[in-house]
């Protein structure tokens, strides 16, 4: 399967070998281990559950625990789950639809070298939260004038619609607002390096998120 | 060290340029790309200022042209595309950014040169 759970490390850039500069992100990507596979007659669906960066033992809860096969299977608890492969207790599990036949087993480990240099994927992030945004920052709305007798008015929204027809302001006008912090997809980006030793993964271009952030990388959905 | 540095820790300085001061009157040999022809144009100027920033480290270069206009150009430090850089003189300077030599023009703007042993 082509998929793997990282952290964004941040960005440089590489010159390839015309001498252009390539704008790239690192992401530290894997190992991950292959926590939970969903198949279409169990579950309805095809999907692959991985989970990312080793934790302290204590730092996961029970169900955790148990979810992971780390709890003692013995005649008081026959029914717990095992894995066919053990894995360690892991702070991050995240779900990859994938196709039937690509699924791997669970417990398998992956690694950064299921992508090759050239792969084009698309990279899922949580974006920056920037609290509660004007207008100006979150539609990219134009300014007000400074000056001409105007006060206190620069970033305000302006006109939110109509006088008495229809008497009511439009739903779906972009206004002020939470903004940021939510799911976002980089989609097609080239992968430049692949550094299985350093767990080190380099795509072009940016990618949503903090440094530091949990990523998503999986082939991509619209090549070309 | 955080991934990133160490990253940039393992690519190669380009291996044709020395170690470079403001002040420096340089001749910057650059590979110029035009389509799939390659060529190699001199730029020779005064080293106004060199930046750090690990792969995106740069310096820049700043001439004379035709009918006194000042042209200034930066070269990163990474690249490949600078085929080879020559110190011929070294100026005595008391700052890292000489962008006041943008202010002057003929003979003010002449550094003078720093005395080596």
């Amino acid at each position: 399967m082509k998929g793997i759970l990282g952290k964004k490390v941040g960005m440089t850039q590489i010159f390839d070998e015309r001498g252009e500069a390539i704008p790239v992100t690192v992401i530290e990507a894997g190992p991950c281990w292959v926590t939970q596979v969903k198949t279409v007659e169990r579950d309805g669906y095809s999907a692959v559950q991985l989970g990312f960066e080793e934790a302290k033992l204590t730092r996961l809860t029970r169900g955790q625990l148990g979810h992971l096969g780390l709890l003692k299977v013995d005649e008081a608890h026959p029914r717990r789950r095992m894995l066919e492969n053990p894995v360690p207790p892991l702070r991050y599990l995240r779900e990859f639809r994938v196709k039937p036949e690509e699924v791997p087993s669970e417990g398998e480990q992956i690694t950064v070298d299921v992508f090759e240099v050239g792969d084009r994927v698309d990279v899922v992030g949580t974006s920056k939260g920037r609290g509660f945004a004007g207008v100006i920052k979150r539609h990219n709305f134009r300014r007000q004038p400074k000056t001409h007798g105007q006060s206190d008015r620069e970033r305000a929204p302006g006109s939110i619609g109509a006088t008495t027809t229809p008497g009511r302001v439009w739903k779906g006008t972009r206004m002020a607002g939470r903004m940021g912090g939510r799911r976002v997809t980089a989609q097609n980006l080239e992968v430049v390096l692949v550094d299985p030793e350093r767990n080190l993964l380099a795509v072009r271009g940016a990618v949503p998120g903090p440094r530091g952030g949990l990523v998503m990388v999986k082939r991509a959905r619209k090549q070309g | 060290m955080n991934l990133v540095e160490s990253l940039n820790r393992q690519l190669e300085r380009n291996p044709n340029i020395p170690d470079l001061q403001p002040g420096d009157t340089v001749r910057v040999h650059a590979r110029i790309v035009e389509g799939d022809r390659e060529r190699v144009q001199v730029f020779q100027g005064t080293v106004i200022r060199v930046r750090g920033g690990g792969a995106g480290a740069n310096f820049t270069v700043r001439r004379i042209a035709a009918h006194g206009i000042g042209v200034e150009r930066t070269f990163p430090l990474y690249s490949p595309r600078v085929e080879k850089v020559e110190v011929t003189r070294r100026a005595k300077v008391r700052r890292a950014r000489l962008y006041f030599l943008r202010q002057r023009r003929g003979k003010a703007a002449r550094l003078k040169e720093k005395r080596t042993r």
